[in-house]
């Protein structure tokens, strides 16, 4: 279909530290005991999208997330990875990649994300209404966990970076504005211009932008190529695209060349500009949207007007979407795909909806709650209690012990009577006697010594951190 | 239909603007009103039966059909004996002879699967192998065992080299790739065939179980024909699908035939078989929706998922309704999954699912566009002659496209004319030539039979409008919009009443643009048209198609709005382009119409507290009816404009035979 997929895997996400490290890059962070970037290649897997350009910032996570993909894919993707140095922003490593780029319309994904939305949806509309941009939206995830009484208290001042503001046309089909719910402070600032174009804007927050784009190619590379300060998709590009969807510059400065490129390659793509060369003027899409209207109305004499479109694929109600971009939701989403989002994990859940991997070893007493996952080889002692979690692979545990939604990721050592709550515990730490976490997050490797409690921190081995 | 008849029968005897013969334009219709010619035609053609008065006019001679009814009426009388040679409708025309060489499988998603998956791999596999230790270095330090490579392997090195000195640019790196196991290239059809084979299977098998049909059962004669001319043919082949083929073969087929099946596993090899069944299963296009059998049987080879509407109002139940809420986002979801589908005509699909795109000319034009660039993109696949791969392709195409909408009739005639070229096609072409010739074929049709006879219509129509009318239109038609556009530009003095109806209000956008333009207009709705009618002088209406008979098939409404100004001796202008007219002959709106969407009625736009019908559909007694179009009879149209002159609706047949020929004979 002319598409081809650009996955922006990241690298160490600075909001993830301590979870991720040089050994574990963001996109091979483990959700339900699988990278999180299975998820979004799975899911292009399912739409027949096999030709993927996967970027990395920095190179050693490029070199760790090219042999995961090798190992794990090899025979089912056709998968290209790139690296890019660290810090250059999504519309960087865009910028990097873009000499590669050759269909007609590019996806653009982010590698954090887990949602069970096609990207064929989001591409079938950007197709429909010959958009330059068109962004996946969906609901807001509900953030902390749901309906838990046990840590009830824990409730995380909510991230207004996920949350953003904007503005639909009444067909909600066009996007009229986005903005970053941390960059609005007090009041918004919408154009004239297109809110008397569209007559009436609908502003929503209830949505969230799920850094999965269609973007024309020939757009996509005139503006990274022209506004070479832009760094950011989300904050410079999408807005820039959006601002200016009336009064298209695109055409003004140089873009006639590449113009005449869409128009050539995927004529017949464009009624409007179909119908402004060969056509007499009656014969436009029967249903214009504003942006016809725009173009050609207010006063028949004048030019037709530049405009493009930028569209929006909103997400139903009954699909999952989420993305990984803080502690808070990686939790979130481990939770999730064992429990209510469970088809997105690929796992067959037991009768008592968990998923205890046959080379599990539980001792007597220990009871493994609904919605728990209990990795390979991992060893349970007795009388332990597991609820809402997951648990990675060859882990041991000794008796007594409590695990309460929390994460704990593969050959983690967990000693006697220690009671884990709300808290990720990543690889190969280990755990002394009776320790107590309660919503900490503990960096790989570490060491929690005997009998220490404690409660909302952060703990990472120092050199780690630092190197 | 006896009522309106017997209503007409009161109004016919002295109309007022009935019109005869080829009309000079500058002659006003009111003029001819009181020639003798028209005043003797007139009662005869208002006797006749319908049929008749449909059939009649094929038998002209062409030097007479300017000449008045009254003879061509004395024709008819003595030709309803003769063998009439009746058209046959040219959509059905297509579907039927032409699917012959529909590739196999073309809407198995996972036929696409296997094919997309490998054509990627298959120039890397080697290529890239070779380049791997130059490139790219630093990845084969981390994992020297892998499989690495730059990206487009060949011309790439030097960007990969320069790579290394601007840190902005990045070269690929593979590390995953599709191995293609060898020989596989051949086994993806086979396949293919292999699991349509099983699935037509099934169909038998379910078929069998019902009480058979003549035409089922001769269906599976068919069926069973062709698999013993494949066991003939071929006698050994795979073990496992052909073996449950077999079974499920064996189970409904009379005892001799499962013998001999037995013996030799078949089908699935030869692909004659399950073509020759394909072509049979193929629906067709004017398929009749209360036949349950047969839409469970479209239904499966369907691209479009379409889950049939309750509650359908029983007089329409032969005509296909969906739910309209499931299709558009099913097929969205599946947008990479149809891999056979050329892009732009998905676009199209899409846009005639979703309403973007309406009206008879806009979505004419919008499919000969997708196809002239699936022209442009296409290629002769290895053994395969352009002319029937080309043709296949097309109609797969197009049943793509009826199942996002049922077609228009001028799509129809559009479509035969592409087959047709494409069937014309010199063997000496080249593929690159074949495609330029196709591609200017369909530029050229679009120009002369839509372009050109719109500026033609423009001129003759304009030559009614003078000072002081008042002109009433309905709904929203291009042509006539571009008449009054002109007529305007002209320094005419009119007024333009535009007449309008929900559900989709498509007379507010025309409004708009006429308005916007310096018009003056006076906006209402088809319940105020006979009070509005009083200040009338001219009705203009657009059509969907003109029919042999001279009924005018057109959106729903456009009859009343004859009907009303019949009523007034209001002269009724329908503008229509000659290659919407059709052979067939159509007496009422119920047997071939199109039905929209039912929840558009029941809901009102922007008032969300008028919500009397909310959950209509779990009403048993209730059936909501959205009918699309319907038909004017010819009684009530005082003329067609139309690009070859301004004609009686008695002398559609002619133009129809004379001039529309001309391509598909050509």
């Amino acid at each position: 279909m002319d598409f081809q997929v650009v996955v922006l895997a990241g690298g160490t996400s600075k909001e993830l530290v301590p979870l991720v490290s040089k050994e574990v890059p963001k996109a091979l962070l483990p959700i339900a005991n699988r990278p999180v970037l299975s998820y979004i290649l799975e899911l292009l897997e399912a739409s027949n999208l096999k030709d993927l350009i996967v970027v990395v910032e920095g190179e050693e996570a490029a070199v760790r997330v090219g042999g995961w993909i090798t190992g794990a894919y090899v025979d089912r993707l056709h998968v290209e990875v790139a690296r890019v140095p660290e810090d250059v922003g999504t519309a960087g490593a865009l910028r990097a990649v873009a000499h590669h780029l050759t269909a007609s319309d590019i996806l653009v994904v982010s590698g954090d994300l887990v949602c069970d939305v096609p990207p064929g949806a989001v591409a079938a509309a950007h197709r429909r209404h010959d958009a330059v941009v068109t962004a996946l939206l969906c609901a807001v995830p509900v953030s902390g966990p749901s309906e838990t009484g046990a840590s009830g208290g824990k409730d995380k001042a909510k991230k207004p970076g996920r949350y953003n503001i904007i503005g639909l046309d009444p067909t909600t089909q066009f996007l009229l504005y986005i903005a970053t719910g941390a960059e609005v402070e007090k009041d918004i600032r919408f154009q004239k211009s297109i809110l008397r174009a569209v007559g009436q804007m609908e502003i929503r927050a209830d949505l969230m932008d799920a850094h999965l784009y269609a973007f024309k190619r020939s757009v996509l590379q005139e503006v990274l190529d022209q506004k070479d300060t832009f760094n950011s998709i989300k904050q410079d590009v999408l807005p820039y695209l959006v601002r200016t969807q009336l009064r298209s510059e695109l055409s003004s400065n140089g873009m006639s060349q590449a113009e005449e490129n869409w128009n050539g390659k995927v004529a017949s793509q464009d009624n409007q500009a179909l119908s402004s060369q060969q056509l007499p003027p009656g014969m436009i899409p029967t249903v214009p949207s504003f942006h016809e209207l725009y173009a050609f109305c207010p006063n028949g004499s004048s030019p037709p007007k530049r405009t493009h479109k930028c569209c929006v694929y909103i997400a139903s109600k009954g699909k999952y979407c989420a993305r990984l971009n803080s502690i808070q939701a990686f939790s979130d989403i481990n939770r999730d795909v064992i429990g209510e989002a469970s088809h997105l994990s690929g796992y067959s859940f037991s009768a008592h909806n968990n998923i205890i991997h046959p080379s599990a070893e539980l001792g007597s007493k220990t009871t493994v709650g609904p919605q728990c996952m209990l990795g390979e080889g991992s060893q349970l002692g007795d009388k332990c209690s597991v609820k809402r979690s997951v648990i990675g692979r060859h882990c041991r545990i000794g008796s007594n012990v409590k695990v309460v939604n929390s994460v704990i990721m593969n050959h983690v050592a967990i000693a006697d009577g220690c009671s884990i709550q709300g808290s990720v515990v990543c690889s190969n730490v280990q755990l002394q006697e009776r320790v107590v976490l309660k919503d900490c997050q503990v960096g790989a490797g570490y060491v929690v010594t005997a009998g220490s409690e404690y409660k909302g921190e952060s703990l990472a081995r120092k050199e780690k951190s630092q190197s | 239909m006896d009522s309106r008849r017997a209503s007409r029968m009161v109004i016919d005897p002295k109309p007022k603007v009935r019109q005869v013969g080829f009309f000079t334009p500058g002659a006003p219709p009111e003029r001819t009103k009181s020639s003798p010619a028209e005043s003797l035609s007139s009662p005869p053609t208002s006797d006749m039966s319908p049929a008749g008065n449909s059939l009649s006019p094929v038998m002209i001679p062409p030097p007479r059909h300017a000449s008045d009814n009254l003879s061509s009426s004395l024709g008819l009388n003595s030709s309803r004996v003769l063998p009439v040679p009746v058209p046959m409708s040219p959509i059905r025309r297509p579907s039927t002879g032409d699917n012959l060489n529909l590739p196999l499988g073309s809407y198995n998603p996972s036929e696409s699967l296997l094919g997309t998956s490998l054509s990627p791999s298959s120039g890397f596999d080697d290529e890239g192998l070779s380049e791997d230790t130059s490139t790219s270095g630093w990845f084969v330090r981390g994992n020297p065992g892998k499989v690495a490579s730059s990206f487009p392997s060949g011309g790439f090195d030097t960007t990969a080299m320069k790579s290394r000195n601007i840190p902005v640019v990045s070269n690929l790196t593979t590390v995953s790739v599709v191995k293609m196991p060898p020989g596989l290239s051949g086994g993806i059809a086979e396949k293919g065939g292999t699991l349509v084979e099983v699935q037509h299977e099934q169909v038998r098998d379910s078929k069998l179980k019902e009480k058979t049909s003549k035409a089922e059962r001769r269906a599976l004669q068919e069926a069973q024909r062709s698999a013993k001319a494949a066991s003939r043919a071929e006698g050994s082949k795979t073990a496992a699908t052909s073996g449950g083929v077999t079974a499920a073969n064996a189970k409904p087929a009379k005892a001799k035939a499962s013998q001999k099946k037995e013996g030799s596993s078949v089908a699935s090899s030869d692909r004659k078989g399950p073509e020759k069944d394909r072509k049979k299963d193929v629906p067709h296009p004017r398929m009749q929706f209360d036949d349950k059998q047969r839409v469970e049987k479209a239904k499966r080879r369907a691209v479009v998922k379409q889950t049939e509407a309750r509650n359908r109002v029983e007089l329409f139940r032969h005509l296909p309704q969906y739910e309209h809420g499931t299709q558009l986002p099913d097929l969205e979801s599946r947008f990479f999954q149809l891999e056979p589908m050329h892009p732009s005509v998905y676009k199209v699909g899409l846009q005639y699912l979703s309403g973007d795109t309406s009206g008879s000319n806009a979505r004419c034009i919008a499919m000969l566009q997708a196809f002239k660039e699936a022209i442009k993109d296409y290629t002769t696949p290895p053994e395969k002659a352009l002319g029937r791969d080309l043709t296949a392709k097309i109609s797969s195409y197009v049943s793509f496209l009826i199942e996002c909408r049922p077609l228009s009739i001028s799509m129809g005639y559009a479509i035969r004319f592409l087959k047709n070229r494409i069937a014309k096609l010199p063997l000496t072409f080249s593929e690159t030539e074949a495609k330029a010739t196709l591609c200017s074929d369909i530029d050229r049709f679009i120009n002369e039979k839509i372009i050109l006879a719109d500026k033609a219509i423009v001129k003759h129509a304009v030559t009614k409008i003078r000072d002081g009318d008042v002109l009433l239109i309905y709904g929203s038609s291009c042509v006539i919009e571009m008449i009054l556009l002109h007529a305007h530009e002209l320094g005419r003095q009119f007024r333009v009443v535009v007449v309008d109806s929900r559900p989709k209000l498509e007379g507010k956008a025309l409004l708009r643009r006429l308005v916007s333009k310096g018009l003056c207009c006076t906006y209402t709705h088809i319940n105020a048209l006979s009070y509005i009618m009083h200040e009338v002088t001219l009705v203009f209406l657009g059509a969907s198609s003109v029919l042999c008979n001279g009924t005018v098939y057109s959106r729903v409404g456009t009859a009343c709005v004859a009907m009303v100004a019949h009523a007034f001796r209001l002269p009724v202008l329908i503008c229509c382009e000659a290659y919407k007219f059709h052979e067939r002959v159509q007496l009422d709106s119920i047997c071939s119409n199109e039905l929209g969407d039912p929840d558009v009625i029941a809901k009102v736009p922007g008032r969300e507290d008028v919500d009397h019908l909310e959950n209509w559909a779990n009403n048993e007694n209730l059936q909501l009816l959205n009918l699309m179009y319907d038909v004017t009879p010819s009684d009530y149209v005082s003329m067609i404009i139309t690009d070859y002159g301004m004609i009686p609706p008695t002398s559609v047949p002619v133009i129809v035979r004379e001039y529309r020929r001309e391509h598909l004979w050509m």
